[in-house]
């Protein structure tokens, strides 16, 4: 049986197809109209159930005759699919960051996710790394090489933003600036990992985690070793197909 | 322009008949999607779509043909006020509300945004001239349960009359006799409004009255123990906030009816949703009509609400007050014995309501707890820490979600909550 999992975030749309392992992934942008980007997407692609998951799912998955699941599940089943040991899941996606702590059987024990402020999220960094007149690529490589940081004063996207401008008027550093930035991002997340207490083996899932930078900072504050699945943005999509595979079918 | 017989009335009683028509147009669609699309309700339901359906116009009325005749109205926002002094000396308590987004922007033009929704929402009512149960009432009684509220009953007291209740912060013995004395303060400030004394004939009337209905409640709850439950979360609180300011006899009457129904239903095994549905207690800060938000979230995600533990939930019925006391004075004394057994996070410490919240969730065999938390109200917010230790003793899964009664977060929420209920 051949499953799919399509995952529709917020900057990214991915489909995942599964069958015992990934067979294939596509990765696009979300854009204006993701309703139509997911049925371009999808094609006429064979699959026997489909599983949608993402801040969108809900819009999408009755128009495509799929089931929902949260991302937080999805995170989980694919991590534990990929590391059968693994005990902590934190995903630092387009809006959402979340941590979540698994159970002996791979389930979610615990879970927190940012409130609806940007701080802590993508959107922070995409932000930051636009007002730095940088990509994100080149934002993320930039704080790698930084050799001291500044402290940011503002967790807050909108004045966070300010500041960077006024940095930046100052004649700041951009590399001291960037790691900054990173730095206050790690901040929020970790904030987030304490309280859930991750422990064990722990995978940093999901788009941010294509950013080096933010996994050696986390390891340096949570004074951990993180592992980084080879391709960390689709893991949610794949999830998604894991639990279609699972059993999980329209109308569940 | 012809006015209706609503807005004749609304106008008298100085509303902004535009923005006020405005509310009045948003509520409708709000209510027939959150309510009127759930299916196999009770019939007793029908009871509320019609309140709602009107929800300024005949109560309001009823309370103005009072008033007409020299009677009081007494406003209120808080469990803590003793409702049975006003029906003892005649006059009419009713629970304000304060449940929407629409009176936050108008409240925002003086208060602080980073003030909880409760308290922007009651004071925009207020300002902008959008409530006529504001209009309507001749004393509104506040309390100091938290800090922002006693600073806007400042404020709201520019505007109409407002009597300000102390409640202490420990129930100390001190604490104890500030209470006692607070309640017959309150009582004879209601003796003074309404002109007419308080004695042991009309204060036990309105004792067993109040207890009537409480009674009520608590058989309600009970009956939310049953799988399939019987009646919906949103149903339950919907008919708590209904409650809290209308006639207490008539809710007692009505609140009978609904609960014969659903113990017909739990007889016959029959619900509003399927058996073994996700049984889900709330536990939190109070949900003034018509916030529906995180109840509706919930139970559209496929779960069921069995419980609140909160104001507008059990804080509002649990206690009784003693019957048959034959004098005054120890009436009075079990009367404020019993409000200051509200588990209110105003308290400190407030063990109780952590041995409450897992009570309840015993009794009504709920599968996980939601601690609902109106963002900025910082008792609740910092009491839920000691709520997420007890709950983990227990062995009691819980989801806390802060929000407000926006509709922004609501994707967010939505993705918490699923992931909670896939998670139990
Ligand atoms: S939470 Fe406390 S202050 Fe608010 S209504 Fe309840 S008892 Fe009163
Ligand atoms: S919810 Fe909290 S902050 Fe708001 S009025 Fe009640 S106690 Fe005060």
């Amino acid at each position: 049986m051949i499953t799919a999992g399509l995952d529709l975030g917020s900057r990214t749309i991915k489909l995942v197809l599964f069958d015992s392992g990934v067979r294939s992934s596509e990765v696009i942008d979300s854009g204006l109209k993701p309703l139509d980007r997911c049925r371009r997407l999808l094609g006429d692609k064979q699959y026997d159930k489909l599983v949608v998951t993402g801040y969108g799912r809900d819009l999408v998955a009755p128009e495509l005759s799929g089931a929902t699941i949260s991302e937080i599940s999805a995170q989980a089943a694919a991590v534990r699919f990929l590391y059968p040991d693994a005990a902590s899941v934190i995903d630092i996606g387009g809006q959402d960051s979340k941590v979540i702590r698994l159970n002996e059987k791979g389930g979610v024990l615990k879970f927190e996710m940012n409130d609806r402020c940007a701080a802590g999220t993508g959107k922070f960094l995409e932000i930051m790394a636009r007002a730095l007149e940088l990509t994100i690529d080149e934002f993320a490589r930039t704080s790698l090489e930084a050799k001291r940081s500044v402290t940011l004063n503002s967790l807050c996207t909108v004045f966070a933003e300010s500041e960077v401008v006024s940095l930046i008027n100052k004649g700041e550093d951009a590399h001291a600036i960037a790691l900054g930035l990173h730095q206050s991002v790690v901040t929020r997340v970790s904030g987030m990992a304490r309280r859930v207490g991750v422990t064990g083996q722990v995978i940093f899932a999901g788009g941010g985690a294509k950013n080096a930078c933010l996994v050696r900072l986390l390891e340096d504050k949570l004074n951990l070793k993180i592992t980084v699945p080879d391709d960390p943005q689709i893991t949610a999509a794949l999830g998604a197909a894991i639990i279609a595979a699972n059993g999980k079918n329209q109308g569940e | 322009m012809t006015l209706t017989a609503n807005e004749q009335m609304w106008s008298e009683l100085g509303i902004d008949l535009e923005s006020h028509g405005q509310l009045m147009n948003a509520l409708g669609p709000i209510y027939g999607e959150i309510y009127l699309s759930q299916k196999n309700r009770p019939q007793g339901m029908g009871f509320y779509d019609f309140v709602v359906g009107d929800i300024h116009g005949i109560r309001v009325k009823e309370l103005r043909e009072h008033a007409k005749d020299g009677g009081k109205v007494v406003a209120t926002y808080c469990v803590f006020v003793p409702e049975e002094f006003c029906w003892a000396a005649g006059a009419i308590p009713v629970s304000l509300c304060a449940g929407t987004q629409f009176s936050v922007p108008v409240a925002e033009e003086v208060l602080p945004r980073n003030t909880c929704a409760l308290i922007k929402s009651s004071y925009g009512f207020k300002l902008g001239r959008l409530c006529p149960y504001v209009q309507v009432s001749h004393l509104i009684v506040g309390e100091t349960t938290c800090d922002g509220k006693k600073k806007m009953f400042e404020l709201l007291a520019e505007q109409q009359p407002v009597y300000v209740m102390e409640v202490p912060n420990k129930r100390s013995t001190a604490g104890r006799a500030l209470w006692q004395q607070e309640v017959r303060d309150f009582k004879a400030k209601i003796e003074e409004l309404t002109g007419n004394e308080i004695t042991v004939e009309n204060l036990g009337e309105a004792i067993k009255k109040v207890n009537a209905r409480r009674r009520e409640f608590r058989r309600l709850s009970a009956l939310r123990a049953a799988d399939p439950a019987p009646i919906s979360g949103k149903d339950a609180l919907l008919a708590t906030q209904v409650s809290m300011y209308d006639d207490v006899e008539r809710q007692t009457q009505m609140i009978t009816a609904l609960n014969d129904e659903l113990e017909e239903r739990v007889k016959k095994g029959e619900g509003v949703a399927p058996k073994g549905a996700k049984r889900i207690l709330i536990s939190g800060s109070p949900m003034a009509i018509p916030n529906w938000k995180l109840h509706h979230i919930v139970e559209s995600s496929g779960a069921i609400i069995v419980g609140e533990e909160s104001c507008t939930g059990s804080r509002f019925y649990n206690e009784l007050i003693p019957e048959g006391i034959g004098n005054l004075e120890d009436m009075l004394t079990a009367l404020a014995d019993r409000y200051l057994k509200t588990n209110c996070a105003c308290f400190t410490p407030n063990t109780e309501r952590l041995d409450d919240i897992i009570k309840m969730a015993r009794d009504l065999k709920a599968d996980g707890i939601i601690h609902y938390n109106l963002q900025f109200c910082h008792t609740y917010a910092n009491e839920a820490v000691q709520v997420d230790r007890a709950l983990a003793e227990a062995g009691i899964p819980l989801l806390r979600v802060e929000t407000d009664y926006s509709d922004e977060d609501a994707g967010q929420l939505k993705t918490r909550i699923d992931a909670f209920l896939e998670m139990l």
